[in-house]
């Protein structure tokens, strides 16, 4: 059996997840300190992805990375090409995944009693301190909780994905895009082993999750 | 310390326009919610940029608008104690205090010295607890640590106790008062309790709708608070229109009585206060007839309203307040009140 599809989207998603751990806590935390109105243009634009369906997404992508079109040319004359291969899967995943990242990071922020940053600048403390050891810690849970389900969506992505890289076995097949191509080709017990491995990671990836809460729990507690 | 502040901020509709300059030792700004206090320390502090104007500390420049002059909260050495104390949930104790001497680079020097402070606060043995698992009281002190040890120029306690229990409160003054004089350091405390101010400062400042309405020192202030304003958050119960009357003496037409003042009246007086333990029933002078209205019966006191004979219909009843001890048997049908004991507002 060829496994290829299930490194490819664990690398993409591993991948995407970490960008849009990092672009989805900095855009939260900038765009939060914007004036009303930019605040809310950027928001939506923002949280778009998440309310569009995939496919839409898809074309997007393809209305910018398409290599008919300028963008997508530009890059391509420096060796740099979305369509088709896996890293546009990285992109793709991103995307979609990233409004579930900022909008939960958000959140945190918000809920986050200023006092702790005024006291910590007060006290001689540096900005990038006060930001990864006093406002990072304080919303754990928020930003936990959106880095997961950033994670699981970029692993189940199928829809912009499969517009922008498509399907070619042993280079851009992912797990979801392989269920898919194995069901409609019949292949229902093919289709069975992918549904069962996505199972596994899912119910690993939430069981990694509710230990590692239990222990930072008991950790506090313990003290 | 010689702080000098003249700043401007807009908020919305909310203008603060205050210029003063602090005695050394503590200074109290005492003022309803809302008058700015906080806004105030926080310019101070460098949390909120002012519009306009200067701030400067023992001759250093913190805030200069001209000269476009404006110091990061880091660098101004300015402690800020806040109201919840905003002690850091995620670090022990140890940690929480380490943080006041991040500008240290000396790992031994730094550890020596929130050792010292630790025993110095009575904080020994809570080095590894979190802030949730003290006491209120505790987490003052930890909090207070966490800026002493920083050695800042000046302190800000933004209403360091109201978030206390009353029986905790008093406790807590008589600590803080203690260490404000240990530590000599000079501060700047807000507050709306006028206990709390005048136990804890040796000069106050009274604000208003974002305006200082003056300053002076502690006891003064209570002797002879001025305005309105002042006479309510020194505790005066009885404030009423005035208007000058003689040279010596002013009418009051709510209570439709002329009182010597004792001292000379300024033409502009606008109103007068009389605090309700001032009046008795054996003083001669400013007497006049009365009948009561109502008894109250607090834990060590009465509270007793009463009206002046010739008070008008529909005025405010006047308090009058005594020890129980002092209660005589049968409450008098005249009420006195010394000339001194008049307070004089003119604003």
């Amino acid at each position: 059996m060829d496994w290829f599809p299930l490194w490819n989207s664990l690398r993409i998603a591993a991948i995407s997840g970490v960008l849009v751990f990092f672009t989805g806590i900095l855009c939260a935390y900038y765009i939060a300190r914007l004036p009303r109105v930019v605040k809310g243009i950027l928001d939506v634009i923002l949280t778009l992805p998440l309310v569009l369906p995939p496919t839409v997404c898809g074309w997007f992508l393809l209305m910018i990375f398409g290599l008919r079109h300028p963008v997508g040319q530009l890059l391509q004359q420096i060796g740099v090409r979305f369509v088709m291969t896996w890293y546009g899967g990285v992109l793709a995943a991103s995307v979609v995944a990233f409004p579930l990242m900022y909008r939960t990071a958000r959140g945190a922020f918000e809920s986050f009693d200023e006092t702790l940053a005024w006291s910590g600048k007060t006290l001689g403390l540096s900005n990038t301190f006060i930001f990864w050891r006093i406002r990072m810690p304080a919303c754990r849970q928020g930003i936990l909780a959106g880095a997961v389900l950033a994670f699981a969506r970029a692993l189940g992505e199928y829809g912009a994905t499969s517009m922008l890289i498509g399907f070619t076995p042993g280079r851009t097949a992912t797990i979801s895009t392989t269920v898919y191509q194995l069901w409609r080709t019949g292949d229902d017990a093919g289709a069975l082993v992918w549904v069962l491995v996505n199972l596994a990671i899912s119910a690993a990836v939430l069981l990694a999750v509710n230990l590692l809460e239990r222990k930072n729990r008991q950790g506090r507690r313990a003290v | 310390m010689s702080l000098e502040v003249c700043i401007k901020k807009r908020l919305g509709k909310f203008l603060l326009d205050v210029e003063f300059h602090a005695e050394p030792g503590v200074m109290g700004l005492l003022g309803a919610s809302g008058s700015g206090k906080t806004v105030t320390l926080m310019c101070i502090a460098g949390i909120l940029r002012p519009d306009e104007g200067r701030i400067l500390l023992n001759g250093r420049v913190l805030f200069d608008s001209e000269k476009r002059i404006d110091l990061p909260p880091q660098q101004r050495r300015v402690g800020y104690l806040f109201q919840n104390y905003a002690l850091f949930p995620n670090m022990t104790v140890e940690r929480n205090i380490a943080c006041g001497l991040c500008r240290e680079k000396d790992r031994a020097a730094r550890k020596k010295a929130v050792a010292d402070i630790i025993s110095r606060m009575r904080l020994t043995g809570l080095e590894k607890h979190r802030p949730h698992q003290l006491s209120g009281g505790q987490q003052q002190r930890v909090a207070l640590a966490r800026i002493l040890v920083g050695q800042p120029e000046l302190l800000l306690l933004d209403e360091p106790l109201s978030a206390l229990d009353s029986h905790l409160k008093d406790q807590l003054v008589v600590e803080l008062r203690h260490l404000l004089k240990s530590y000599g350091r000079d501060a700047l405390l807000v507050t709306h309790s006028r206990d709390e101010a005048y136990r804890l400062c040796n000069t106050l400042a009274v604000m208003e709708e974002g305006r200082l309405l003056g300053m002076g020192g502690t006891r003064e202030f209570f002797a002879d608070p001025g305005t309105r304003t002042g006479a309510a958050l020194t505790g005066c119960k009885n404030i009423v229109d005035a208007k000058k009357a003689g040279e010596m003496s002013v009418y009051v037409p709510d209570w439709g009585v002329t009182l010597d003042a004792g001292k000379p009246v300024g033409d502009h007086l606008v109103a007068i206060g009389i605090r309700a333990h001032h009046f008795g029933g054996a003083i001669g002078e400013n007497s006049f007839p009365i009948r009561v209205v109502e008894e109250i019966e607090e834990p060590f006191e009465w509270t007793v309203k009463f009206m002046y004979e010739t008070q008008q219909d529909g005025s405010m009843p006047v308090w009058w307040r005594m020890p129980k001890a002092a209660r005589p048997e049968r409450l008098p049908d005249r009420l006195g009140v010394s000339p001194e004991n008049i307070l004089l507002l003119y604003q």
